[in-house]
Formats: C-alpha cells, sequence, structure tokens
C-alpha cells in the first residue's frame, strides 16, 4: 500500500502556501472564456416564453405565427393543453432563431389561453396560507413546560429572513449541440461529471453521447447542479435546427425568478435559562418556504443541539414561486440567525453580555473547546470587550452595536477519479472532471501534484471541466477541495512509484527508498545520490506514466487525506441612523475553523466573500414577491439589492490555520463561512438601537417600525 | 445606478424611431439610413420580424470594424455576439451592475444601455484593447495579486471600471476608490481584494 498521507506541515514547499489563482490572468483580462462567451459556428439562440401568471393552466397554445417568421428555426412547446404552471416564469414554450432578437418576436408572436388559477406568494403571514401550510410532526424531548416553568428567565421572539436568490453574475443556461448521435454540452455548472448524464436521461439517449466542455463558470452557489430545460429543449431545439448549435440563457428577469432561491425560515421561538445563562428549554413554531415543494427546515436550536428540553414545530408553505435549490450551506444561514438571535435577546433579558452567553452554552454543542478558543479570538479581533454594552445604552441619532453568529458545517471530499500523467519531457499533466467555480480548484490541483512531485507548480498542467476526464463529484457541500484533493494525491502517488520503479536500478537504490523533492529524485535523504526530476524522466523515452486515484468518501477519514467538521465565529459591528433607520456596516470579523489549507489565499477569499455575501442578506437582499400578480417585483439588479464596494465596512478573516487542524486533513470550507454573518448583523443591530428588528433585511423601514414600536410598548 | 457614469448617455431619450434613424444617418452613410428607414418604416407597419439589419461600421480598440445589426441591437450585444469581443459581459442589461462596463470617447458607458448605432463614429475601448494574460495591464495584475476575483464574471467590468477611474484619479483614497466603483456589483464578494488592487494599481502606474 503506497503512502498517500500528506506531508508535515512543515515540510512541505507548495501545498499550505499562497499562490495566486492561475485562472486570474485569463480572468482579469477579460480572455477567459465562460459557456455563455461561445460563439460556434452557425450558432442559434434560443429563448423561452415564460409564463406570465403564478398559478395557470395552459387551455390552448398556438405557435404557428411564430413558426411561420422568418429566420426562425424551430418552436417547442414545453407546456401544451392541460398542463398546470405553478409559478410566474415557468417555461411554457421555447424557439430557436438566427438572431437573438427574432426569436424574442417569436415569442410574443406565440398565443396561450391560459386558465388562471388562485395563488399564494407570500409566506411571511402563517395564518393566511391556508391548505398551503404543511406541518411537519412535533418533536419532544426532556419536559420542556416543566423546565420553562422553573426557568430564571424565559424570552419569546419572532424572527424571520425571506427568500433570497443566488443572482449568479453569469445567467442559467448553456450552448447545446445535438448532431447525429453526439450532444455536445458547453454549460455554466458546478457538475461537470454529472450534468452529461442528467440530460442523457432527460433525452433518452445513452450518457456517453453526451459531451461537456466548460472552462469557467460565472457564479453557482448551489444553483447549478442538474442540467435543466435550458438542456433538454436546447439540444431538442438543436436536433430540429439541422444540428446546429444554440445558446439559451436566461435573461435577468427570469434568472432572479427562476434561476433558484433560498428558502426563507421564520420561527416563533421560546428559551429558557437560569439565573447563570444556561439555557434549560427551548420551543419553537418555526415555518419556511422555497416554492411549490415548501422549503427547507432549518436545523434549530443550532449547534447547541444538546438542550435538554425542548419541543420543535415545523410547517412547510407551497407557494406559486420558482422553486429552491441549494444556496451555500442549506438551511444554515436560516437556523443560526433564528438561534443566535434568540439566545441574543435570552441574554438582553438576563443582562448579560451574549459573548457570555454563548461562552457557556457551547458547552452543548458538538465542539465545545473549539468555540470556546474561536469566541477568545473573535472578541480579541472585534474588541467586543470594549465596543460591547447593555442594550439602550446607546441613547443619539447614530448609535453602534456588535452581535455574533455561529457556523458549524461538514466538509468531507466528495467521490473524485483523477488521472496523472508524467511525460518524458518532465512536465506533469492531471485530468479530472472537476470544476473551477471560483473557489481556486484548478490552482489547489497544481498545488497537491507539485507538492507531490516535488516540483514547481509550472511543471503541472491541470486539464478539468471536460467528462471525458475520470469522473469527480459536484462542486457543492464544501465537498470539492478535499475529494479533488486527495484523488490528486493518490493518483500522483501511484504515478510517482511507478518513476520510482524505472530509475531505481540506474540508481541502485531501491524503489521504496527513493523521494522526490526539490526538482530531484533521489535516495531519502541523500542528495548525493538522485537523478535531477528531468534526467529521471527521460528514462522514459517515448512513454509516459499515467496512472489513477481515487478519493472514495467512505474510506476517506480513515485514510486521514481529507475530514469534516467546520466550526465558525462571525462578529458584526454596525451604525445605525435611527433618524433614517439606515444601518450601515463598520466592521466584521470571521473567525474561520479548518483543517489542512492548500492554498490560504483562495481560501481567505472565500470567507471574504462568504462576509460580504452575509452583509447583503443582512442588510438589503430580498425577493419580494407581488400579492396580486404573483410576480416577482425586483427582478432586477436596481431592486433586487446587492452591496457595493462601499457597503462593507472593514472585514477581519482569521483562519484557525494550526498544525492541530492541519493533521486532520482538508476539510471544505465554502459553506461553513457562509453561515454566521446574517445572525452577526441583525444581533449587532439588536444591540445598538436595544430594540430587536425581528426581521431580515435591516431596511430602514423595518428599522422605523421596529424602534417605534418599542416607544409604543414603552 | 451609479451617477458617476456617462451623464451624456443617461439623458439620451430611450430607443425611438426618431433616436436611431438619426442615429444611423449620422455615422452610419447614406445605404446605412436607407436601409434604416426601410426597417423603420417596416416596423411601423406592424412587421416586426424579418433580417432588418443594418450595415453599420464601428471604431472598436482603433480599428473601424464592419458589422450588420438591427437597429435595436446594444452596444454591448453587438460586440458579443457578432464580433466575439466576449470580455465585457451581460448580466443585469439594465445599466445596474457594471459587468459590461467599456469605454465610448474616453467615458465609461455600460454598454447594455448604447445602442450599436449609437456608436457610431465614435471611439470605443474594450477589456480586449488592454493586455492579455501574457502581457497584463497594471490594473488586472493587481487584480490577480490581490485576488481581487472568484467566479470572474463581474471583473472584465470592474477591470475597465477601475482602469478609467484611475485615469482621472491617479492617486485616489480608499474612500473616492469605494465611491468610484460603487457602479459595479461582484456577487461572490471580491471587494476587499479590489480595494486593494486598485490602490496598487494606483501606485504602479504613477510609478511606471
Amino acid at each position: 500500500m503506497p503512502e498517500y498521507s500528506w506531508p508535515p506541515m512543515n515540510k512541505r514547499a507548495v501545498m499550505g502556501k499562497s499562490f495566486d489563482r492561475l485562472d486570474g490572468p485569463q480572468k482579469a483580462s477579460g480572455r477567459a472564456k465562460y459557456s455563455s462567451d461561445l460563439n460556434k459556428p452557425g450558432q442559434l439562440f434560443g429563448v423561452f416564453l415564460h409564463s406570465p401568471h403564478a398559478h395557470a393552466k395552459v387551455k390552448s397554445i398556438d405557435i404557428s405565427a411564430a413558426k411561420a417568421m422568418e429566420g426562425v428555426t424551430a418552436v417547442r412547446i414545453i407546456a401544451g393543453p392541460g398542463a398546470e404552471l405553478q409559478w410566474a416564469g415557468a417555461e411554457v414554450a421555447i424557439v430557436s432563431a438566427v438572431r437573438e432578437e427574432i426569436a424574442k418576436d417569436a415569442i410574443r408572436a406565440i398565443k396561450v389561453d391560459y386558465e388562471i388559477l388562485p395563488h399564494v406568494v407570500q409566506e411571511q403571514d402563517l395564518s393566511k396560507v391556508g391548505s398551503r401550510a404543511k406541518a411537519a410532526g412535533e418533536q419532544v424531548t426532556g419536559d420542556p413546560d416543566k423546565a420553562f416553568k422553573e426557568a430564571a428567565a424565559v424570552i419569546d421572539g419572532q424572527y424571520g429572513c425571506p427568500v433570497i436568490t443566488h443572482c449568479c453574475l453569469e445567467p442559467h443556461g448553456n450552448v447545446v449541440q445535438w448532431t447525429g448521435g453526439t450532444v455536445n454540452l458547453w454549460p455554466s455548472t458546478q457538475a461537470v461529471s454529472s450534468i452529461g448524464g442528467d440530460l442523457a436521461k432527460q433525452l433518452e439517449i445513452p450518457a456517453t453521447d453526451v459531451k461537456v466542455q466548460m472552462d469557467h463558470v460565472g457564479g453557482g452557489f448551489g444553483s447549478k447542479f442538474p442540467s435543466d430545460r435550458w438542456g433538454s429543449e436546447g439540444a431538442k431545439l438543436s436536433k430540429e435546427s439541422g444540428g446546429r448549435p444554440v445558446k439559451v440563457y436566461l435573461d435577468r428577469s427570469n434568472e432572479l425568478t427562476i434561476g433558484g432561491v433560498r428558502p426563507s425560515a421564520f420561527a416563533k421561538i421560546k428559551v429558557g435559562a437560569n439565573a447563570d445563562g444556561k439555557i434549560i428549554a427551548w420551543q419553537s413554531e418555526s415555518w419556511a418556504s422555497g416554492g411549490v415543494g415548501g422549503g427547507g427546515m432549518p436545523p434549530i436550536p443550532y449547534v447547541m443541539t444538546k438542550i435538554e428540553n425542548f419541543r420543535l414545530n415545523h410547517t412547510a408553505v407551497s407557494l406559486n414561486a420558482g422553486p429552491a435549490r441549494a444556496w451555500r450551506a442549506p438551511n444554515h444561514p436560516q437556523a443560526s440567525f433564528l438561534t443566535c438571535s434568540a439566545l441574543e435577546d435570552l441574554a438582553a433579558k438576563l443582562n448579560m453580555d451574549p459573548w457570555d452567553l454563548f461562552h457557556k452554552n457551547v458547552e452543548m454543542s458538538a465542539r465545545p473547546e473549539v468555540y470556546r478558543k474561536q469566541l477568545v479570538k473573535a472578541a480579541e479581533l472585534m474588541d467586543w470587550k470594549k465596543k460591547w454594552h447593555p442594550r439602550g445604552a446607546e441613547t443619539g441619532n447614530i448609535r453602534r452595536g456588535v452581535g455574533l453568529g455561529m457556523a458549524t458545517w461538514g466538509g468531507a471530499g466528495h467521490a473524485s477519479k483523477c488521472k496523472v500523467s508524467i511525460n518524458a519531457d518532465g512536465t506533469i499533466e492531471v485530468e479530472i472532471g472537476s470544476q473551477d467555480i471560483g473557489t481556486g480548484t484548478r490552482t489547489c490541483i497544481t498545488q497537491v501534484a507539485a507538492e507531490t512531485f516535488g516540483l514547481p507548480m509550472s511543471a503541472v498542467r491541470v486539464k478539468l471541466g471536460d467528462n471525458a476526464f475520470p469522473a469527480s463529484g459536484p462542486s457543492g457541500g464544501s465537498t470539492t477541495i478535499g475529494g479533488v484533493s486527495s484523488s490528486t494525491r493518490k493518483a500522483a502517488v501511484n504515478a510517482l512509484e511507478k518513476l520510482f520503479e524505472r530509475v531505481s536500478p540506474g540508481l541502485g537504490v531501491p524503489a521504496d527508498q527513493l523521494e522526490a523533492v526539490d526538482n530531484k529524485i533521489q535516495q531519502k535523504g541523500n542528495p548525493a545520490k538522485g537523478l535531477t526530476w528531468k534526467q529521471a524522466c527521460q528514462k522514459l523515452g517515448v512513454d509516459r506514466i499515467s496512472e489513477m486515484g481515487e478519493n472514495v468518501p467512505a474510506q476517506a477519514a480513515k485514510e486521514g487525506l481529507n475530514t469534516l467538521g467546520a466550526a465558525g465565529i462571525q462578529m458584526a459591528e454596525v451604525e445605525v441612523d435611527v433618524e433614517t433607520g439606515i444601518v450601515r456596516m463598520r466592521k466584521m470579523v470571521a473567525v474561520q475553523d479548518c483543517g489542512l489549507v492548500v492554498n490560504p489565499k483562495t481560501a481567505a477569499s472565500q470567507v471574504y466573500g462568504a462576509c460580504i455575501m452575509s452583509i447583503c442578506s443582512g442588510l438589503m437582499e430580498e425577493r419580494v414577491m407581488d400579492r396580486v400578480t404573483g410576480h416577482v417585483l425586483n427582478d432586477d439588479m436596481e431592486f433586487y439589492k446587492l452591496a457595493g464596494m462601499g457597503d462593507i465596512g472593514e472585514i477581519v478573516v482569521h483562519m484557525d490555520i494550526t498544525p492541530e487542524n492541519d493533521k486532520r486533513g482538508i476539510i471544505g470550507l465554502g459553506e461553513p463561512c457562509a453561515i454566521g454573518g446574517l445572525a452577526a448583523i441583525a444581533n449587532a443591530a439588536a444591540n445598538a438601537l436595544g430594540v430587536r428588528v425581528p426581521m431580515v433585511p435591516l431596511t430602514p423601514d423595518r428599522v422605523l417600525a421596529a424602534l417605534s414600536s418599542d416607544r409604543r410598548n414603552a | 445606478m451609479s451617477s458617476i457614469k456617462d451623464k451624456e448617455k443617461q439623458t439620451k431619450p430611450a430607443v425611438s424611431r426618431r433616436g436611431f434613424l438619426g442615429g444611423a444617418s449620422v455615422g452610419g452613410g447614406l445605404l446605412a439610413t436607407s436601409l434604416a428607414v426601410q426597417e423603420a418604416d417596416a416596423q411601423a407597419a406592424g412587421k416586426l420580424s424579418g433580417l432588418g439589419e443594418v450595415a453599420i461600421t464601428l471604431n472598436i480598440n482603433g480599428k473601424p470594424t464592419n458589422l450588420a445589426v438591427e437597429p435595436r441591437v446594444t452596444l454591448l450585444d453587438a460586440l458579443r455576439h457578432k464580433l466575439d469581443l466576449t470580455g465585457a459581459k451581460r448580466v443585469c442589461d439594465r445599466g445596474t451592475c457594471g459587468a459590461c462596463t467599456i469605454m465610448v470617447n474616453g467615458k465609461t458607458v455600460y454598454g447594455c444601455s448604447v445602442l450599436a448605432i449609437d456608436a457610431v463614429g465614435k471611439q470605443i475601448a474594450t477589456i480586449e484593447s488592454l493586455g492579455g494574460p501574457g502581457k497584463l495591464h497594471p490594473v488586472s495584475a493587481a487584480f490577480v495579486k490581490h485576488d481581487a476575483q472568484q467566479c470572474g464574471y463581474c471583473t472584465p467590468g470592474f477591470v475597465m471600471a477601475a482602469k478609467a477611474f484611475l485615469d482621472k484619479n491617479p492617486n485616489p483614497t480608499r474612500e473616492q476608490v469605494q465611491k468610484g466603483l460603487s457602479g459595479n456589483i461582484c456577487r461572490c464578494g471580491t471587494y476587499v481584494g479590489m480595494r486593494e488592487a486598485v490602490l496598487e494599481a494606483s501606485r504602479s502606474m504613477r510609478n511606471a
């Protein structure tokens, strides 16, 4: 059995060091070609007709005028007579034409008669959703009623975060060509190795007939796994148009309407504690919606899962709105927000610093020691003890406050296969059916291979984004870095062993006594007895060595290459103008648990980015539905608000890169850092204002309403 | 929508028959004008379909370039679909996000908010006029160094906006950088690296 384990932290030359992302120059010069940038010879444009109604049945559809238009090559009905459409924006028909403008004209020429059905698109008020509510069974542990009676302090709060969208800058879509037997798909996807099989199923053809290629993807965040209608319908349009390639991408309005959402989460929460702040009872009635299928159930109480007495009720609400897709750490940001908001309110009731309350109660988490250390570190970086004040201490027009939020995630590596080749010229080629969704996957794979061979980064060429390469998992759930690093490591070690066997006789050193370091193959610890890497590879003649490596999740923990479990603490400091209700970020601190970090630079970028996404969802981001028409009201980027460069304040990222953590192996980081920020911001505003703003984002109207309600109650 | 972008474009009326006829006749010459008239008349008669393209010449990255576009086609779509200049991205398609930022007559504009026919006779510069991966413009190089990009889809627009900003403000403060680039949006959240990148680019461009 070859030795695959990672070299120790202090012996590594490439892994664990910061490198610029390798595709950075392509992207920063505008030369990187995303699938949406492709202009294939003879390419047609595909445009959907979307349902104008939130709930309707198609009575009849007439595509004859569209078909007859000059420049139109094919028209396909997706929702024929009798089909029920469950949300505004649902695909009804699709047209391909020689120019996008013509395809759009043709869409307008399609006549559809709809039977309009009643719709429900808002879930904030559970009493108004009627039969759309579907309760999950009640869960009870211990004796919550008794515990509440015995509690020294009990709070009763209501909290909510609305549906938000992924708003990928590259919209969902693809270029697709179906010629004869083969379908060529150039998607915008997080799943290069599996999307072809998905499409093959939709088209009822063998999976091997779909060729997938993608160099870059302009954002996914969890919304770009499956092969969607733009794939299957685009392929059919191509076939009906004599095999010409068809480009189908959603426009921004439809991207924000049907491109995927994160479910909302609302909850009435009651928490009871002893006088010293120990939580003894929890009761929650939560509800959520992510579209027709209901919504994700936030795992509450979050992190502090060992509360002794609790009662949980959850209701899924079915809405006539675009369906949910995985959104960075599915259900966790919501759960963190609901739980940490209630705990901050509890601390206020007890006249405690919430830091002390969290510090005490992480005893009820799976990893108390980690959280305690992180709380100490985060407080130091935020200067928490100096900045925190009891509620109501700020009385001016501009009020500052601090808050914190917690996170937990898995992040073990996904199933991944990889082929590594050593060429006679000394270069290394890595082939892997993975994708770089902006996380630095290309760069990290290169680092793993370079480290294993004792070579510089420039000797390694990584080829990914093609389903002809060995299959590797989708980029979701923070599983990519563990998966691809492990399979690359194993393939590289396997290839290196073959090279050792080739050079061993000439060197007179047994193969298992050789090592590859500093551009050399040598007897372990003896630079005098060896060959340069080039000399060693020249012995291959016209041959090359190609070996496979595989990460099997069930075995990964035993091997130690990758594992799971990433805790996190985030803190926020905000400033609120109580006259305008405007909340501004002053500072965010993210203390991020990790394992072996392959590239600290791109890893930190993930955390910075997650903080900024939390600022978006904390202060401005929200899908607004129109009760009457059932449409998304803010289906553009002017009113679907995202933070700009001036909205973020100062951000401090601390990665827990330590020798002990390094020994855990690789752990994914995309999700865990995208969880605690929302709670931190909401709690910081409560601390600043002295009153809870029950719902995020903290828009001026909500802030002013909370202040005014507080004055009325006082 | 940023208030610091090209004012000229904002004061122009939305697409109208008169608007695009005027634009085409000024720059497109007689042939283009007559084709445009035909197309406009066809549209006025209710015939919205058909191959209604007009021939125009655009001066792009210092080179006159001939192409045929329908009068309603934006400069962004003309660059991307007709000329394979795909650095500028189509994201919001209505002048909010800045992913399509290009330069027209030395000013930044949103390519999605200008008609191609209105750009006739003007100097158009896209990110392709800056150095490629082997010879990066200082702004692009600073973006790489400070990891001011993840998915990278907003990056070309930001690089163009930053270059134009630094051309006018060679020695900006951090606050000026934030204000100057407020007309662009990144979804992955790369602003921390971007702030540093733009400040570093300003230093390297001044020292060049």
